[in-house]
């Protein structure tokens, strides 16, 4: 999978714009985060709250359609992008 | 008198270099004064676009720095710096609270180094109403579990949306410095909270203190302090800046004194901030603000000053020589007023306007340091 990081969160990634993981089929939007947290560290909770929520002006986009929720299955899925929501003017 | 401190912290320091850790809603600078306190110097940012609430210098070590910010998409953390902020790294485990408890920090907003006796160990307070330790310097945070699964924490504090308009908050984390185990905190709302245990156990200590705003005006708990000070040399004596006037308690009392009473009523007795003079437990420095009818927050009528009183609270003086005499409507808030260790004492606060004022004579005469940062949520000497 392709992950497309948002400018918000490339501190994590050295820069990085995409990052490249390999998951399992069975792989839900929590593992993929989870994998990302275990690659850069503090990553997942700028992004997840403590009780496993996405935080409110953070969306998920698997293959384009928007995942409101982190069992939604991501394993065969091309592409992740994490988005920064526009939540202001 | 026991005092719990060494003869060193009685005596003013000699002159050497103040710096000034300036947290803003957009970033950390710092701004450093030679010798004189004359001649400063702004350097920043670090931690752009970053909300920081708090940044505090460890006086253990004297190169501990954190920092508590959270951007805003995404969640709180902490940034942590060993070399008095040459480079930072974040807390592998910034303050959060426990998964199931149904309970998730916004923003971590007050850091209190812990007991001189126990390095290492750091206080938070957040919002919503949430108290953390770490042991390793800021690495990771634990919450104290006395105080956050506390029985009556939600009789207490109310729910988490309740609460100040930028969300509910813990703050003025106070360590005893005879005795690591004896803490006091503050919140707002919920009031001032004793405890003798390390925060296993809390107990209310508002007795004398009004909520105007409670349907029982002296209610046990439920009380809006908005800086609470104990002094360091006479850690018997506390003061505190409240929603409803300013108070004096000397322990073992536990009936607080509205020390406000004596403020000019054309200026009121609500304010943000508190700062005692670090060597004389009877000064002590305000900075009111308008909290009549809509509570606009702002300087009363655009006239913007300090009071300090040096008789405990008895009588307080006008300090606005070198403030704008007129349409500067501005406050201060109540991590953004400080005062150094100096034989004069230096007293600098930042403003929600960005701009930040210092008097090298005890307030007597202010001097705008900076102008032109972004509205500044705390100032801490260092």
């Amino acid at each position: 999978m392709q992950v497309r990081i948002p400018g918000l969160l490339r501190s994590y990634t050295n820069g990085a714009e995409t990052v490249t993981l390999e998951l399992s089929g069975e792989a839900s939007l929590a593992d993929v985060l989870g994998d990302l947290d275990d690659r850069f560290p503090g990553f997942k909770f700028r992004i997840v709250d403590e009780q496993g929520a996405m935080r409110p002006h953070i969306r998920f986009f698997l293959d384009g359609v928007q995942a409101r929720d982190l069992a939604t299955p991501a394993g065969r899925s091309a592409e992740l992008m994490i988005v920064g929501a526009l939540s202001g003017g | 008198m026991a005092t719990g401190k060494s003869k060193s912290a009685r005596v003013a320091r000699p002159a050497r270099k103040t710096t000034l850790l300036i947290a803003t809603r957009k970033g950390l600078w710092t701004l450093t004064g030679d010798a004189t306190r004359r001649n400063f110097k702004i350097e920043g940012p670090n931690f752009l676009g970053n909300v920081v609430h708090h940044a505090m210098l460890d006086p253990r070590d004297g190169k501990t720095l954190l920092a508590a910010a959270r951007t805003g998409h995404l969640g709180p953390t902490v940034f942590r710096s060993t070399d008095r902020g040459r480079t930072w790294k974040e807390a592998a485990a910034p303050p959060a609270f426990e998964p199931g408890s149904g309970r998730t920090v916004d923003h971590t907003f007050w850091l209190a180094p812990g007991h001189a006796s126990e390095p290492g160990v750091w206080y938070a307070g957040t919002s919503p109403q949430g108290l953390f330790r770490s042991t390793d310097g800021g690495v990771t945070w634990s919450g104290v579990a006395g105080f956050n699964a506390h029985p009556n924490r939600k009789a207490w504090c109310g729910g988490d949306q309740d609460g100040t308009p930028d969300g509910p908050k813990l703050h003025s984390i106070l360590i005893d410095p005879r005795d690591p185990k004896h803490m006091y905190i503050a919140m707002s709302s919920g009031g001032i909270f004793e405890s003798t245990d390390r925060g296993a156990d809390w107990k209310p200590l508002n007795h004398g203190v009004r909520a105007d705003f409670l349907p029982d005006p002296n209610a046990e708990f439920g009380h809006d302090p908005h800086c609470l000070r104990l002094h360091p040399l006479l850690p018997d004596r506390l003061y505190h800046q409240n929603h409803c006037g300013i108070y004096r308690l000397d322990r073992p009392g536990d009936r607080w004194t509205d020390i406000g009473v004596s403020m000019p009523k054309s200026v009121g007795s609500i304010g943000f901030p508190m700062v005692l003079h670090p060597r004389d437990p009877d000064t002590l420095w305000v900075f009111p603000m308008d909290g009549t009818s809509v509570w606009p927050r702002v300087s009363p009528g655009g006239k913007p000053a300090a009071y300090r009183s040096v008789n405990g609270g008895k009588t307080w003086q006008r300090q606005a020589t070198g403030l704008p005499k007129a349409q500067a409507w501005w406050t201060v808030k109540r991590q953004a007023m400080t005062a150094d260790s100096a034989a004069t004492v230096g007293v600098c606060f930042g403003t929600t306007s960005g701009e930040v004022w210092g008097s090298r004579d005890e307030g007597r005469a202010w001097k705008c340091l900076a102008r032109n940062l972004p509205h500044i949520y705390a100032v801490e000497a260092c």
